[in-house]
């Protein structure tokens, strides 16, 4: 894999913040997350010319070789433009899940097409239990003469209705199994899902004797599900970074110029030290995103217990300094017109899509030897 | 521990180190693994000849010049050596006040004669240090510290009290922050004098701490005399001097040591909670998960910090994170580990004997507290860091 130098990190930072700033300011944003469709086709074209589609694409599928570390890059200035995109769903989800079915056609046939922009993928997992453990996943593939054949629903599928190509966990008689699904087949129903955080799509798809195709081994699901999770999470909480760093600067901003008892609130300690505590979160949420994010690209056996520590622990981050955003702003940060609204609600229901903290510190106890009475 | 990328040299320089603490961890060494620490004198003639070992072979104050007594090395090396002595689990030296605090800020603002005086016995740990900056009435408002220091001929003359002085029984002499001009504005009328410590005008006398020991002492100056060229920078201009002494106590690479004694506690705790069947309970998982999570970010932000002292040379403000950071993390922690011990941990040996976890759950408590408390770190952080306004002051 290849790496980038500090420099160049600094660089693709720069670039991708230039790019938001002109295409995903304050009223792109919320005239797209009023739109079914919930993204620019335009702006996601750009991505692609760019680059940024294919960053941990390997360069012989078409993409630029690198790693989850730019991919969580891009992410964190993503969070912080609240970029309306499916760069979560199609460059990580999707694009993770190719890559760890090993399946080598599949990959020569999705990657190229999903690292240019030309195509946008997702993955369907969670179904109406709305539980992430592999146990709970009930959709029916069947083996047919020619192929495959799912039956069931998936829910909360991530940018769902407007991909163009699905990526399903399904369950097998060898247990659980990755299959593509292109979206004209028939038997396939999706329906866009309201969502409370508008910036992030939603659907909910129904399969009936639907036509897929198996990606790597029947039976493998479940191990490509985890590693797909893992990787998802160490990017979202370069997302959720992105993000808290925003709204600290919001409140910060705020508090030097509102003026209370003849002073700016950010004089008294009660305010100050609330916006020191905030810093903290952010400063120690981004080291441990970073962290994660090399330890997927340097160290991947040490990814799982990175990602839920990073799962509990930025998630966590950005919801409390969403929240203390709000709090600052006093009554103009309840207000629909504030945007300090759009950042909680993506803290909080990333939280609800991909782990709250205890579900994150459970799986930490297994995963680090905790409950076994024995850590590293 | 986070592992840095090193350079050949630096590998082969971490493996010379290895194997010297292989050699020489040996002895009563094993049998105080891992004892003491920066606020806790306990175990300090062993850890006092261990100090020695590795003076004697040039191991502490790395990147002091060698005429110094240092070995001219590399600040890498240093935090080499600091990760790889907390990993051995080797005690911990006993000579933290000078070595760690006041050497490196006589180092960068001490003139040739004082660094020449006292460096020297400080890497030898032939000399120690007390810190004699907190007064009764100035604690977090240091800079209303009121202990005087008068010019009589070829000396000063100090009056006054200091408290709160770690190891000061054990100091032989005092870096002591007095107030020399009281025309001039309260920062700008302080200087850093150096005291020797055996001498009638000095009373030096141990305060017990809430886990029984008697590391700190108050300090009562009466009459008591030092050289007049025995100040360290400009007379009257010690502030920016005690800026860099706290920044060096509260972030950068002193940081290490903890994270490695915070690392065992939890390896301990957790065994503890699985021996005690406390990891069938699921709210005690949690707890427990916590505060891996937390260990685990912790080792993230050092890391991070590590790399910035290794650019810039100094800790900056952000070490007052990391301090918030560890001294909020430890303190929860502590509460936990009792909680892990059960009934058995309402139970001290005969004279007020702690074990380790019921001494780190108190001495936690004097971790938000000591070099700024939190509530200052807090402020320090929305000012410095943040650019929020000050407070009418």
């Amino acid at each position: 894999m290849a790496t980038t130098s500090a420099d160049e990190q600094r660089v693709l930072r720069g670039t991708v913040r230039d790019l938001l700033a002109a295409r995903s300011d304050e009223p792109t944003v919320r005239r797209l997350m009023e739109t079914d469709e919930g993204f620019d086709p335009e702006v996601w074209s750009e991505l692609g010319e760019m680059g940024l589609l294919g960053l941990a694409v390997p360069e012989d599928l078409g993409g630029a070789g690198f790693g989850l570390t730019e991919v969580g890059l891009v992410l964190a200035e993503a969070g912080r433009a609240l970029l309306c995109a499916p760069y979560l769903s199609s460059v990580v989800m999707a694009q993770s899940a190719l890559l760890a079915s090993g399946d080598a056609a599949g990959c020569q046939d999705y990657l190229p097409a999903l690292a240019a922009g030309q195509r946008r993928a997702t993955l369907a997992y969670l179904e109406e239990s709305g539980h992430r453990d592999a146990a709970s996943i009930a959709l029916v593939a069947r083996a047919t003469g020619s192929g495959w054949a799912l039956d069931g629903v998936k829910t909360s599928v991530l940018d769902g209705a407007s991909a163009d190509l699905l990526l399903v966990v399904a369950r097998t008689e060898a247990g659980l199994a990755l299959f593509a699904v292109e979206t004209d087949a028939a038997g396939l129903t999706r329906a866009c899902l309201p969502t409370l955080d508008m910036t992030r799509k939603q659907a909910r798809i129904t399969f009936v004797g639907t036509r897929a195709r198996l990606l790597g081994t029947d039976g493998d699901g479940a191990r490509i599900l985890a590693q797909v999770l893992d990787r998802t999470v160490a990017c979202l909480a370069a997302e959720q970074v992105g993000g808290a760093e925003r709204v600290l600067e919001m409140a910060v901003d705020y508090v030097k110029i509102r003026q209370q008892f003849g002073r700016s609130i950010g004089s008294f300690q009660a305010v100050k030290h609330a916006c020191a505590d905030m810093l903290l979160l952010v400063e120690s949420a981004r080291a441990a995103a970073l962290s994660a994010l090399q330890t997927a690209d340097q160290d991947p056996a040490g990814l799982p217990v990175a990602a839920s520590v990073v799962g509990g622990y930025c998630g966590q981050a950005y919801l409390r300094v969403a929240a203390s955003n709000i709090q600052l702003h006093g009554g103009i940060g309840f207000t629909w017109e504030h945007p300090a609204h759009l950042y909680f609600k993506r803290a909080k229901t990333s939280q609800l899509l991909f782990g709250t903290p205890e579900q994150h510190r459970e799986q930490l106890a297994q995963r680090a030897g905790i409950a076994a009475g024995r850590i590293a | 521990m986070f592992e840095l990328r090193l350079t050949d040299a630096e590998r082969d320089f971490r493996d010379e180190l290895r194997e010297w603490l292989d050699r020489h961890l040996v002895g009563d060494f094993v049998r105080y693994k891992g004892a003491g620490g920066v606020c806790d004198d306990s175990h300090w003639e062993v850890r006092l000849d261990w100090e020695r070992k590795l003076a004697a072979d040039r191991w502490l104050n790395i990147t002091w010049p060698v005429e110094y007594g240092g070995r001219g090395g590399t600040k890498n090396q240093e935090i080499i050596f600091q990760i790889e002595h907390a990993r051995a689990e080797a005690p911990y030296w006993v000579g933290v006040h000078g070595r760690d605090l006041f050497g490196p800020t006589l180092l960068e603002y001490g003139t040739t004669e004082q660094k020449a005086r006292f460096l020297p016995a400080i890497a030898r740990a032939d000399e120690f240090w007390g810190q004699g900056f907190s007064e009764p009435g100035a604690g977090s408002d240091l800079a209303s510290l009121s202990t005087s220091a008068v010019r009589d001929g070829d000396e000063w003359v100090i009056n006054g009290q200091k408290i709160w002085m770690t190891f000061g029984a054990y100091a032989d002499w005092l870096y002591v922050l007095c107030r020399t001009n009281r025309d001039a504005p309260k920062h700008a009328g302080i200087s850093m004098l150096l005291v020797p410590a055996d001498q009638p005008g000095v009373d030096v006398r141990p305060i017990r701490n809430i886990a029984g020991g008697r590391e700190f002492c108050e300090v009562f100056f009466t009459d008591a005399r030092t050289a007049k060229g025995l100040v360290v920078g400009e007379v009257d201009g010690a502030w920016r001097t005690v800026m860099a002494t706290l920044g060096n106590e509260r972030g950068g690479t002193t940081i290490l040591p903890y994270q490695a004694s915070f690392s065992r506690e939890l390896r301990q705790t957790v065994a503890l909670a699985h021996d005690r069947g406390l990891t069938d309970d699921p709210v005690m998982r949690q707890r427990l998960a916590a505060a891996y999570e937390g260990l685990y970010v912790l080792d993230c932000l050092s890391r991070r910090n590590v790399e910035t002292a290794l650019g810039s040379g100094h800790p900056g403000p952000e070490s007052s994170i990391q301090k918030i950071y560890w001294s909020r993390w430890h303190r929860d922690f502590g509460e936990l580990m009792m909680d892990v011990r059960g009934p058995a941990g309402s139970v001290v040996g005969d004279d007020y004997t702690l074990d380790l976890m019921q001494a780190s759950f108190l001495n936690a408590r004097a971790e938000t507290i000591y070099g700024g408390t939190e509530q200052i770190q807090h402020t320090i952080v929305g000012e410095r860091v943040l650019g929020l306004p000050r407070e009418p002051r």
